[in-house]
Parts: structure tokens; C-alpha cells; sequence
């Protein structure tokens, strides 16, 4: 018979933690399961002494368990101490590996160590993290198996198999090959899977004879032994039959099992199959399946905080009480100012109904909602953001109207009324605004940040779906044919599709029959054509322009190859209903030629070069198609003073966020390693303060509300961010030459270590020295002209300036 | 786009200096003033205070290179002005001087400005032409990658060696000892990496034992004497063995090569500037004096 429980709470990270210690405080019968032999793993699992921030700070905590930012053992240590006050149920070593509807009501929850409890309401808080993928085999649990590697050097003269074939474990296993004996299990015959680096980094290790790899092989059995020297044993499966090995310690690093499939399994739907997305949930967390709740990173919520106020508030709804949630003065604070407010719940119930966007959207998402954006009350005339801004919010109108500038010469503008929105093509394309807005009479906006909508768009299906609509529509108006109605270009609208390519994927060759255009949406694409056996690059063409016009118009193969120079998104425009379009708008058809006289002149002066395309396609292949602004130094000039990196340390408080030396080299043109303001910044994808944003003229910046976390670092494929502690003050030159007090300018960087008490390290990069004034610091102080800042528009230009 | 630096802004700073040459030639020419031409005359004052306010803005730039916040200009622009307007300062000056030296302190000024000019006429031709051999040098590795590489190498061959025989071991060892990269200003202008001292013992190891199978070498540089153990008296597996040592050596001695010419040419890229600067600030001194003592002993 299974044990019975009212509430089981699945999961004891902060959500599910505070969940339980609420239902303890409020003498519910509860029970809180947990896999692993500790609390909250995904925080123990931290580096040791690691900070943990508690942000956002303008949220109230409301939990019976204390957080505050602090250590990691500190904060483990206060929950630990919670857990046993407050008497909490814990059950550790029960995995949960299925959640079923009882029949009779109530839920069924199967763990993996073979018990069973039932529960009339289940709280999930299994985070994202997932669990870690065991051995698999008997033995997987021995103390000397183990999962994790904190300290390589920790380990000397041991005799350790590591199981894996990805980065941790390669990485892993070279650096404990440095003191052991190192063995290292594949059960593949390649290293595939791992980063180039450290595939090569095995391979050496191997071929040196300091790594001994089995490939194609497998564990059957690790036994633990009680005579000899070695603590154990370890059976493979090899391809040639088994192998015995006797070892000192197993570590695993087979990666970890997505929670999803696990949700899934309970009968929890996702909005779509996107990874990013989240499961819907209701303003109480309730799931679809009714009694099962889900609570903190798994709804959505990736703060600590956050989650823990969503334990408390749980177990609260479970018992059928009404809680004010903790937003409610933030939110009340926010809609107070907007005309006619009464309450919270009426503003966001006339939010919902004024904008259809947002109709769709659940009680919960539009609260979270609500709490990124903003209130924009603008009086008429107003500008709520001009033409080549680089910024990129999403507005919603709730109440009167906003003015587009269409043409600024001409002053034509048209109008867009209540429930419509704008802003999304920069927020789509990550590029300049295309168009000025003014405010109307009465203008009411919601003005949400582009992390914000990201997450709405990624989640609810139906938002994407409408904001795509409306896309395309405007794309062709305001690319092609400004003139022509909704209704005219309904046609070309319903033929059109959007479409998706990798990075170097062909949207088509040249030779082709031409059927389509395609308009650039996200990303870009290169234009190239084959001559003499070499493919040679002719233009790059930015989010926001067309390609495949020339075959439609009038010439019927396509004269070039265009190829996506990143991962790109375009809309395709069915080729028979855009003649149409053209032969309808006469205008059209002369813009249509007049540009591709252009192009064509273009492409043959490119041409004509004897390297000009190769300068491009080399900088492409650095990265440089979704750069903004990159930073290029002509070796041919640059007398490798360094005051480049001297200038940027100095304009930014000791810490130089630009490396000369490092970066690839062709033709002198050095791309050195600096950041390069991505159209659509890789660090910004995971930060859960939201600390990195972007600022009206394109610099990507870190603001102070950086909590050191690190992700931003790893997400940058150009290894441009990177951690480091505020550096002391720097003193006057005058105060140098004469006192000797401190670093002088342009001197030496601070010692590394040399830090406060409880600082943490900050991620650090560069902002284009946005607050310094008078351009990048590193541009301007270089004496030879060796470094300069362009935008991949430029690449054409630049390359034949250089033949 | 990138352009240099005597180009800069289409050589804006080439026709200023240009001009005010010009402009003080013109006067000097046209200008009687009643007597030999001295630094004494109107025309004398004035040129030499364009002169010393020449001087005192050219060293301006030492501090605006170093502010790197707010100021004015690029730093290209100054440092291209800085070479045109510096150039113009030997026409000023020698017109200032109406030709008179001796073995004074207003001679001297001029010396030590000469020195300063020239010097840097030598830092424009360094700048101008170290670079693109530098970045040929390099073959875009960087100067910390080739380091470890040789690092690396030098692991491998001992290893290897260890395998050969003890000897050799010695020799591979002592040769992974001195070869030195970088050290005094003067090792590093001269581009050399030690590892030439090496092959010496590399060949009194070989000797040696050759003199026990009273094989005669003289003059054999290392690698000879390697392929010669090779043919002579390696077993198979040895010969293999020394092959890839050979290979090893004889890469690493490329790369040290390599390094210690990106060393000279870094060194070459910095060394006059310390003959620029210093003597900048003694010819400060002496344009302290010579003004001083110009008023003075009228």
C-alpha cells in the first residue's frame, strides 16, 4: 500500500523548498521528493564558495525559508537548518520517474528506487537542470563513482576511468591525465560530439600514449573490492569481449536527461516544440492537468527568489486561500498612473482587452508580462523612437494612436490605432528602427523589453503566429511597395512563407530557375558567383533587403549563388503572385530596376577585383555576417604599441575588454578578439538578471545588476566577455608623476587577485565607450591607424579600398 | 578606411608644414634685416618662438597619447602632424639660427633637435616598414602560441630522445637549455635564439662517441652527425626514432627563428624611441638654456 500524502512536492530546489516548508509551517500533511542525497542540487552543484545573487531586488521574499545573496554555503547551510526546523518532510533518494492521475482522484507518484506515494496535489519544481544520466549499470552508485569534477588537481596518482565522450569528459580526463593514469571509455569509435579543441586535445592524448582510450565499448559492472590497492573494479563490454580494469575512481559525464520528456509524461502540454518553451500555467500554477502544479525555472521563472515566492504561494492556492501575489505593488505601482485606473486585475483585464495580441496569454504570463514592460503615457507629437535607433522593445497600443513616419522626405505617415502593435521588425531583425514614431492623441503604450517578448513569442504559438502575420505585410509595404493597400498585397501576403537557413545553407544556386524572392528577415545572406572554379563573393546582403528580384525580373535563371552568411530567416514571396504585384504597380517595377542597375554595377566593380571577394568571405568566415560594428586593424600599419588595449583598460576602469594579439590574420586584416555587437547578441540569450542590453545607437552593453553568473561568457562564440573584479582607481597623471600613487596611465593592469572582501567578478565587455564620448577609446588612440570600426555594410567597400 | 599615417586626411599636415616652411623661407629671403642674419632680429624672434611653441607642442604629444579620454582629435591626426610639423622644425630652426654655429649652447640645441628629428625619420621608416614583415613573420600565429609550441617540441624530443639513447638524451637536453629567447635589448635586436650554442655540445656529444669507434669528424654540424648516427649504427627502430627527432629539431629551431625575429622586430619598432624621448627632453633643457642665456648675455 502506498503511503498517502495530501500535498507531494517534487523537486527541493528554491520553488519546491519553500513549497514544502510553507505546507510543514502550515501543518499540511506534505511530503517534499528528492534524488539526490542532498537539498536543492542544482545549488549544490555550484562551485564552491560560488556568490548567489538574489535578484530581482525590488521583489519582496515571501517564504518560511530565508534567502538572502550571500554564499553558496551559506544560503545551503539556511536551508538546511530551515528544513529541519520547520520539521519538512524530505525523502531523499526518491527520484520521481512517473506522476500518474489515480483513479478515485489524487495522483500516483513512482520513484525510482521502487517506492510508490499517492497525493492529492502534486508541486513540481524539478528546475531545468534535469537529472544527471547514471553508469546504468550495477555499481553506479559506489562512493568512488561520481558524476561531478570539481578540482582536477585534487587527484594525484590515481588510477581513474572517466565514461563519456563529450567536452566534460574529454576535458575532464586530459586534466587528470596531468597527475593519473587516465582511461577514458567511448562507446563510439570517434570523438565527434566534442568542440574541435578538445577533440584534438584527445586524440593528441591519446596517440601520446598518456590517455588509454576503449572505444566502441560500454560499462557492465563496477564492483567495489576490499583486498589490494585499488578501491575497485571495472568491467567493459568492447567491441572484442570484455576487459577488466582495476581502478581508483569512475567518473561519468554522460550529460543529463532533458526534464521535458519527463513533464510530458505526466500529461503536461508545451505550447510548441521549441526547447525554450515553457509549459502553460495558470495565475495559480496550475498546469493543464488539474492538481498538478508546477512551480519556479520549469514555468518559466529562472530566479531563486521568484520561485521561492511561487512555493509559498502554492501551497496557499492548494488550500483554496486568496494570496495577494508579491508583484501586486509592483504592478500597482506601474498601472497607477495610466487614465481611469481602479485596480491591478481591471487595468491588466483592459490590457487584454484593448491589444488581441495578447488575448491569448494566460493570467500568469501576462503578470510576468507586465512586470518587464512598461506604462508609456506620451503626450501627441511625441517621438517614441526614431529611424536608425538601435533599439529593440516591442509596443502594444492600449488606448489612442501612434504616427509612422513612412517617408521622411515626402512627411507621409500612416496611422495605427488601438490593440495594434509595432516595433517588431528590429526586435525580429536586430537592426536599426526601419521608421520614426510619433505618438498620438491619447497615446497609452506597453512598451516590453526584447527578452521579454522573446520568451512570450517562444511560448504561446499564437502570439508568433500573429506577430509573423503582420510582419510579412509590413515587410512589403515598407520594402516594396509603400503605396499599395493591405488588400492589393494580399495576394503576394497569403503565397508568402517563412523560412529558416544554417549558417552556409544555399538559398539557390546560380543557374537556377528562378520561382521566388526572398526578403532577408533575420540574419544575412552573401552573394557569390563561381568564377573560374572559385566561388567568389560579390555582395552581403543585411537583414532588411532582397535577393532573387533579377530572376523574376526578366531574366530567368538565376545570375548568382545566394548563400545564409549565419543562421537567417527569410520570407519567400511566391514568384507568379509578386509579377503580378509589379505589373499592377508600375512604380514597383522602376524602383525594382533602378536597384538592380545598382546591384549590377556593384557586383561587377567587385568583380573586377582580383581579392576583393576574399577579403569578405574570410571575414565572414570569422563571424563577422551578424556583427553590427567589428573592430579590424590593418597589420600593415599597426606597430603593435598596444595603446589600443592601454586606451580601452584605461577608459574602463583597469580592465582591457579587447585582446590585439589573439584573432585570426589574412591578407593584414586582423579580426582581434573584441566584441563585435551581434545583431542578435549570443550573450544576451541567458542572463537572468537581464543585465545586458543594447543602446539606441548599437553597442551592446553589461549594466551593474550583473550577478557574475558566467553564462554570457560561455555564450559568446568569440570568447569576448569575460569575468573580472572592479580594479581599484587609477590616479590623475598628475597625481602619478608627482606622488607615485598607484598604476600610471596606460600602465600595467591591476594584479588579478587584488580584490575586496565579498566582491564578486563581473562580466566584463566592451560598450564601444559609449559613455566615454568621441568614439571607441581603442579607435582613437591607436596613432598609426591601424584599427578601425566598420559595420558588414561596409565589407564591399572596405575590400576594394584595399586592392 | 585604412590609410597611413602620411596620408592621413589627404596629407593635411604635409601642406600646413609645407606652407609654413614655405612662408618662412619667403620671409627670410625678403627680409634685409640691416645686418648678418641673427636669431637678434624681428624676424629671428618670431621664427624662434614658432620654433620653441613647435617644440613644446611636439612634446605635447607624449601626454596625449596617454589621455585617453575626451581629448582632442584623433591621435592619428596628431601623430601625422606630429612627423610633417616636426620635419618643418629643421628649416625654422636653421633660418632662426641665420646660419651661425659654434661650440656653444645654442648649437647644442640644435644638435640634440637634429637627433631627435632624425631619430625620428628612423621611427617613421620602422613604422612604415616593420609591421607587414612582422605580421609575414608571424604567419598569423601569435608570439605566446609559438612559444608553447616550442615548449611542446621540446617535450617530445627529450621523449623521444629518452627512447634513443642517453646521449642523446644529453645532447637534446642541453640544447633545450640554452636555447634563450628574448634577454637584453641587445640579444633581442640581433635576433638571435641560443640555439646555434647548442648545436657546439650537440657535436662534442656526437665526438665523443665517435672517437670511441674511432670515426673521424671534424667540422660536422649537429644534424649531419644525427643522420650519420642514423645510417651508421642506429637498429631500425632507433633510425625511426631519430628520424623524427630530427624532424622535431629541425622544426623547433625553425620556430625559435621565427620568435626571435618577431622579438627583433618589436625591439626594432621601440628601441628609438629611446633615443627620441630622452634626448627630447635634454633638447627641452638646452632650449631652456639657450632662451635663458639669449636674454641674458644680450
Amino acid at each position: 500500500m502506498a503511503e498517502r500524502f495530501k500535498i507531494a512536492i517534487v523537486g527541493s530546489g528554491p520553488g519546491g523548498l519553500s513549497a514544502a516548508a510553507r505546507a510543514a509551517e502550515r501543518g499540511e500533511s506534505h511530503v517534499l521528493l528528492e534524488a539526490e542525497p542532498h537539498l536543492s542540487n542544482t545549488i549544490f552543484r555550484y562551485q564552491k564558495g560560488k556568490f548567489v545573487m538574489d535578484e530581482p531586488g525590488i521583489l519582496p521574499l515571501r517564504s518560511p525559508v530565508p534567502f538572502k545573496a550571500g554564499s553558496r554555503e551559506t544560503i545551503l547551510g539556511a536551508w538546511d537548518e530551515s528544513a529541519t526546523r520547520l520539521k519538512i518532510n524530505v525523502r531523499h533518494g526518491h527520484e520521481v520517474s512517473a506522476i500518474k492521475q489515480a483513479t478515485g482522484g489524487g495522483f500516483e507518484l513512482k520513484c525510482g528506487n521502487g517506492q510508490s506515494i499517492t497525493a492529492d496535489f502534486v508541486v513540481m519544481g524539478i528546475g531545468l537542470q534535469g537529472n544527471i544520466r547514471k553508469l546504468g549499470c550495477p555499481g553506479e552508485d559506489l562512493p568512488f563513482v561520481q558524476y561531478q569534477l570539481d578540482d582536477p588537481d585534487e587527484y594525484s596518482g590515481e588510477t581513474i576511468v572517466v565514461i563519456g565522450a563529450g567536452d566534460a569528459a574529454i576535458e575532464n580526463a586530459v586534466a587528470l591525465a596531468k597527475q593519473n593514469n587516465v582511461v577514458i571509455v567511448n562507446r563510439k569509435d570517434e570523438f565527434a560530439r566534442a568542440k574541435k579543441g578538445n577533440e584534438q586535445a584527445i586524440l593528441k592524448a591519446i596517440a601520446d600514449g598518456v590517455i588509454e582510450c576503449y572505444y566502441n565499448s560500454g560499462p557492465e559492472r563496477v564492483d567495489a573490492l576490499s583486498v589490494g590497492r585499488k578501491k575497485g573494479r571495472m568491467i567493459l563490454n568492447t567491441s572484442s569481449g570484455k576487459a577488466q580494469i582495476l581502478i581508483d575512481r569512475v567518473i561519468a559525464r554522460l550529460g543529463a536527461t532533458a526534464p521535458r520528456g519527463f513533464v510530458e509524461g505526466c500529461g503536461v502540454v508545451f505550447p510548441n516544440k521549441d526547447p525554450a518553451s515553457v509549459p502553460a500555467i495558470s495565475s495559480q500554477y496550475e498546469s493543464n492537468v488539474k492538481g498538478l502544479y508546477i512551480v519556479g525555472a520549469l514555468g518559466g521563472y529562472p530566479l531563486i527568489k521568484q520561485a521561492m515566492n511561487q512555493g509559498y504561494e502554492v501551497i496557499e492556492y492548494i488550500l483554496g486561500n486568496k494570496v495577494e501575489p508579491a508583484d501586486e505593488p509592483l504592478l500597482k505601482a506601474k498601472f497607477v498612473k495610466m487614465p481611469g485606473f481602479r485596480s491591478v486585475d481591471e487595468a491588466l483585464a483592459r490590457i487584454q482587452k484593448n491589444v488581441p495580441l495578447l488575448a491569448s496569454i494566460t493570467p500568469l504570463q501576462l503578470r510576468e508580462f507586465m512586470l518587464d514592460s512598461d506604462i508609456r503615457i506620451l503626450a501627441p507629437g511625441e517621438t517614441i523612437f526614431a529611424r536608425n535607433d538601435y533599439t529593440n522593445t516591442f509596443f502594444s497600443i492600449v488606448e489612442g494612436d501612434v504616427q509612422v513616419v513612412v517617408d521622411e522626405a515626402t512627411n507621409k505617415r500612416i496611422a495605427l490605432r488601438r490593440g495594434e502593435f509595432f516595433g517588431e521588425m528590429s526586435l525580429i531583425s536586430g537592426r536599426r528602427r526601419s521608421a520614426t514614431v510619433l505618438a498620438g492623441a491619447n497615446c497609452v503604450l506597453v512598451e516590453t523589453p526584447r527578452r521579454s517578448m522573446n520568451r512570450l513569442i517562444a511560448s504561446v504559438e499564437a502570439v508568433k503566429r500573429h506577430i509573423d502575420e503582420v510582419f510579412i505585410l509590413r515587410a512589403l509595404q515598407s520594402r516594396f511597395a509603400p503605396e499599395a493597400s493591405a488588400d492589393q498585397l494580399a495576394d503576394v501576403v497569403a503565397g508568402a512563407r517563412l523560412e529558416r537557413f544554417k549558417a552556409g545553407d544555399v538559398l539557390f544556386n546560380e543557374g537556377e530557375v528562378g520561382d521566388c524572392l526572398h526578403l532577408v528577415r533575420v540574419g544575412s545572406l552573401t552573394i557569390s558567383r563561381n568564377i573560374g572554379g572559385k566561388d567568389v563573393v560579390l555582395s552581403y546582403v543585411p537583414a532588411g533587403n532582397y535577393v532573387g528580384e533579377m530572376a523574376l525580373m526578366g531574366e530567368s535563371r538565376r545570375s548568382a549563388t545566394a548563400r545564409a552568411a549565419i543562421a537567417s530567416e527569410t520570407v519567400r514571396l511566391d514568384g507568379e503572385s509578386f509579377k503580378k504585384l509589379v505589373n499592377r504597380i508600375p512604380v514597383l517595377r522602376l524602383r525594382l530596376q533602378s536597384e538592380y542597375r545598382q546591384r549590377t554595377a556593384a557586383n561587377l566593380a567587385m568583380q573586377a577585383l582580383p581579392s576583393g571577394g576574399d577579403i569578405i568571405s574570410f571575414l565572414l568566415a570569422q563571424g563577422a555576417g551578424e556583427a553590427t560594428d567589428i573592430l579590424l586593424i590593418d597589420e600593415s600599419l599597426c606597430v603593435r604599441c598596444d595603446n589600443c588595449e592601454k586606451a580601452c583598460a584605461e577608459t574602463h576602469g583597469g580592465t582591457s575588454r579587447l585582446d590585439r594579439e589573439a584573432g585570426p590574420t589574412f591578407a593584414n586584416v586582423h579580426v582581434p578578439t573584441s566584441c563585435r555587437h551581434c545583431e542578435h547578441p549570443h550573450c544576451m540569450k541567458d542572463c537572468p538578471p537581464d543585465a545586458i542590453h543594447r543602446a539606441p545607437n548599437g553597442e551592446v552593453f553589461i549594466a551593474d545588476n550583473c550577478i557574475g553568473c558566467g553564462n554570457c561568457e560561455r555564450n559568446c562564440p568569440y570568447g569576448v566577455i569575460h569575468m573580472s573584479y572592479k580594479p581599484p582607481k587609477k590616479p590623475g597623471l598628475i597625481q602619478w608623476l608627482l606622488l607615485g600613487r598607484g598604476h600610471g596611465p596606460g600602465e600595467a593592469p591591476h594584479d588579478a587577485h587584488d580584490h575586496a572582501e565579498g566582491e564578486i567578478k563581473k562580466a566584463v565587455k566592451c560598450d564601444m565607450c559609449k559613455d566615454v564620448g568621441g568614439g571607441p577609446a581603442c579607435v582613437r588612440s591607436c596613432p598609426t591607424g591601424a584599427a578601425i570600426r566598420i559595420s558588414p555594410e561596409e565589407f564591399p567597400a572596405y575590400a576594394q579600398s584595399r586592392n | 578606411m585604412h590609410d597611413s599615417i602620411l596620408t592621413y586626411a589627404r596629407s593635411r599636415y604635409l601642406w600646413i608644414a609645407l606652407a609654413l616652411t614655405l612662408a618662412s623661407l619667403i620671409a627670410y629671403i625678403a627680409y634685409d634685416p640691416g645686418g648678418p642674419p641673427n636669431g637678434g632680429t624681428w624676424l629671428g624672434y618670431t621664427l624662434g618662438t614658432i620654433g620653441a611653441a613647435l617644440i613644446v607642442w611636439l612634446m605635447l604629444f607624449g601626454m596625449r597619447k596617454r589621455s585617453y579620454r575626451n581629448s582632442p582629435g584623433t591621435l592619428r591626426g596628431w601623430l601625422s602632424a606630429h612627423i610633417y610639423l616636426g620635419t618643418s622644425l629643421i628649416l625654422i630652426v636653421l633660418l632662426h639660427s641665420g646660419f651661425q654655429f659654434g661650440w656653444n649652447i645654442h648649437t647644442l640645441a640644435f644638435v640634440l633637435m637634429l637627433v631627435v628629428i632624425f631619430s625620428g625619420f628612423f621611427g617613421v621608416y620602422v613604422y612604415l616598414r616593420y609591421p607587414n614583415l612582422m605580421t609575414r613573420n608571424r604567419d598569423s600565429a601569435t608570439r605566446v602560441a609559438m612559444l608553447d609550441e616550442v615548449a611542446e617540441i621540446d617535450q617530445n624530443a627529450l621523449a623521444l630522445a629518452d627512447g634513443i639513447d642517453p646521449k642523446i638524451h644529453a645532447v637534446v637536453l642541453r640544447s633545450i637549455q640554452n636555447t634563450k629567447l628574448g634577454g637584453g635589448v641587445w640579444t633581442q635586436l640581433r635576433a638571435r635564439d641560443g640555439s646555434d650554442i647548442a648545436l657546439d655540445s650537440l657535436h662534442g656529444a656526437l665526438a665523443e662517441r665517435d672517437k670511441r669507434t674511432e670515426m673521424k669528424t671534424t667540422e660536422m654540424p649537429t644534424m649531419f652527425a644525427m643522420v650519420d648516427f642514423l645510417a651508421g649504427r642506429a637498429t631500425d627502430k632507433q633510425g625511426e626514432a631519430m628520424r623524427s627527432l630530427i624532424d622535431l629539431i629541425s622544426r623547433k629551431k625553425g620556430l625559435a627563428t621565427k620568435v626571435a625575429r618577431d622579438m627583433q622586430y618589436q625591439a626594432m619598432m621601440e628601441i628609438w624611441l629611446y633615443i627620441h624621448v630622452p634626448l627630447s627632453f635634454a633638447l627641452l633643457a638646452a632650449l631652456t638654456a639657450h632662451i635663458v642665456s639669449s636674454f641674458f648675455y644680450w
